[in-house]
């Protein structure tokens, strides 16, 4: 991508700016479309209607929703510490948006073409929780305060059955590249991790259960690291008014939001392409078919997206379906279910790949 | 292990019928009603913003009297013997010109007391609930269909009216009076005569 741009545009810096602001634009238009399809999603799933009034069927209800969010007044509590206040939001959207730099969106677009690109987003995942914690810190508010901890408590006990899930499939596809991970589950979707990938025989069977275990780990410990329901302890608004976002108002909530929402896209691209095929079309390119060679990145791009998406519209789902769980059953499903499944799992496969 | 393994299952499981049951719910078409698109059907006896037919009112004042807040601010003039005022719908006479027939919506609580006493059925509870106003002047509603100048030639009328009749009864009275005086007066002269002549009169009768 960057060899394409800079070829074009003849300039290294610029080509740089473009690529690393592409992901921007797509997360923007995602967040503001996943925002309006969660509201639509949670009111058709309680019978009701959801907003209806902006546009058609209240389609740009998310952008109205942004510039009263613009309009308002910026307000930093008394008590607060200003600057750590002022730089939580922003290290929080920057943790989210870091991981999109290591994810493979067509083939011909990845922001980084690391070597260790899921090692990378695992690891920069991490500043959201800095950016929550400091944020619930700096609000000078117990119920801030409550909720980031319950944050930094859950997010980092639920990072152990992420990190086991996602050395599974590092061991059983052999590489730490997010591209090569992809570029394994090509051609069609019985080449995909969850179906046994790529390996033949008995071997493809005897995965495909554990591969199965391995994703249903990762998606659930996923929704806890994004902090959705039924883990939303830390923004319990029952609970905690919102948890560590109470202080915060215009911009800078729309901050946290916009993070929620891209860390939502982020680990659901995650479980897509560890899991899922990647931006691999599960039924082959009419690109290829048809001869137009430009047609085959539009397409694995609208299969990243497309499968994204339906993970996030799971994500959603499992949202208005389920209830919050309490903080000890939290800890207990965690470190009672998902880590020893996630260890055993860990060595099953390991034992199969030897086969 | 059997209770861990099964309290997994139970959970997956679990979670997958609360799964199907909102994907089911996704499809239901749902029970909002757009509102100020769609409405609900007003029951028949809601009661709601009142009207009057002034047509029909007689300015009997029933309404005001019943009413408990006092929302109702009635005003008559009384009708000239001349005026024309026509009949209600029930055929009663109207005697009053209603000038002033103000119910102030800010005060009135919707209890419908003031529809039953109506002789004339005139007052009546509509299905209109929509009327907010952002000043409060505005839900002072007048009913009464003369406009100021009529209602003050109505006032004039019946002033004149009234003034004429007290010149004529004053002048009745007067005339009375000057009656009465003159006949006292003759019956004196005639008390006098008799006194004079008592046997003419004893003639007379
Ligand atoms: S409805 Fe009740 S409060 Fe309203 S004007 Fe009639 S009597 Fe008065
Ligand atoms: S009771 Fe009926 S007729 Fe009498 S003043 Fe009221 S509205 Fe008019």
């Amino acid at each position: 991508m960057y060899d394409l741009l800079t070829n074009l545009l003849g300039n290294q810096i610029v080509a740089y700016v473009i690529a690393a602001s592409l992901p921007l634009i797509f997360v923007l238009t995602f967040v503001l479309f996943a925002v309006l399809a969660e509201r639509k999603v949670s009111a058709h799933m309680q019978d009701r209607l959801g907003p209806m009034r902006v546009g058609w069927h209240g389609i740009i209800q998310t952008l109205a929703d942004m510039l009263k969010l613009l309009q308002k007044e910026d307000i930093v509590p008394e008590g607060a510490d200003k600057t750590l206040f002022n730089l939580a939001p922003l290290l929080t959207f920057l943790g989210t948006y870091a991981a999109f730099a290591a994810i493979p969106f067509a083939g011909i677009y990845v922001g980084s073409s690391t070597a260790i690109g899921i090692y990378y987003v695992t690891a920069v995942s991490g500043l959201v929780v800095a950016g929550l914690l400091l944020a619930g810190w700096a609000s000078d508010n117990k119920y801030s305060l409550y909720g980031a901890m319950r944050t930094a408590a859950q997010i980092v006990s639920y990072e152990i059955p992420t990190a086991i899930a996602i050395l599974t499939m590092v061991m059983v596809s052999g590489t730490l590249s997010l591209m090569k991970i992809s570029d394994m589950q090509t051609a069609h979707f019985w080449n995909w991790w969850i179906l046994g990938g790529p390996e033949t025989g008995i071997v493809k069977f005897l995965l495909i259960p554990f591969m199965i275990i391995t994703f249903l780990i990762y998606y659930i410990s996923s929704l806890a690291e994004v902090n959705r329901t039924p883990f939303d302890l830390p923004e319990a608004e029952s609970e905690l008014v919102s948890g560590y976002h109470t202080e915060y108002s215009g911009m800078k909530f729309a901050f946290f939001f916009l993070a929620e929402y891209a860390n939502m896209f982020a680990v659901s691209a995650i479980a897509v392409t560890l899991f899922l095929g990647g931006f691999h079309s599960p039924i082959g390119y009419l690109g290829h078919s048809l001869g137009i060679d430009w047609l085959v990145p539009v397409e694995q791009f609208f299969w990243f997206t497309f499968k994204g998406t339906a993970l996030v519209f799971v994500q959603m789902w499992l949202r208005w379906t389920l209830p919050r769980v309490r903080v000890d059953q939290l800890m207990v499903i965690c470190w009672k279910y998902l880590i020893p499944y996630a260890v055993v799992n860990l060595i099953i496969v390991g034992i199969i790949t030897l086969l | 292990m059997k209770k861990y393994l099964k309290n997994t299952w139970d959970a997956l499981w679990t979670i997958f019928i609360g799964m199907k049951v909102t994907w089911k719910h996704l499809f239901i078409p749902s029970v909002t009603i757009q509102y100020p698109d769609e409405h609900r059907p007003i029951p028949d006896r809601a009661r709601n913003r009142l009207y009057v037919n002034i047509d029909d009112c007689i300015g009997c004042m029933q309404c005001q009297r019943a009413c408990p807040v006092d929302c109702i601010d009635i005003k008559t003039v009384k009708a000239l013997p001349t005026d024309e005022l026509g009949l209600t719908s029930k055929g009663t006479k109207k005697a009053l010109w209603v000038t002033q027939f103000n119910i102030d919506f800010a005060k009135c609580m919707y209890c419908q007391l003031c529809v039953f006493p109506c002789p004339t059925e005139c007052i009546t509870m509509t299905k209109v609930f929509e009327f907010s106003e952002y000043e409060r002047e505005k839900l002072l509603y007048n009913f009464s269909n003369l406009t100021l100048s009529e209602v003050k030639e109505k006032e004039e009328n019946y002033a004149k009216f009234m003034e004429k009749k007290a010149a004529e009864k004053a002048a009745a009275a007067a005339a009375k009076a000057k009656a009465a005086a003159e006949a006292k007066a003759k019956q004196e002269a005639e008390k006098k005569d008799n006194d004079n002549k008592p046997s003419s009169e004893e003639k007379d009768s």
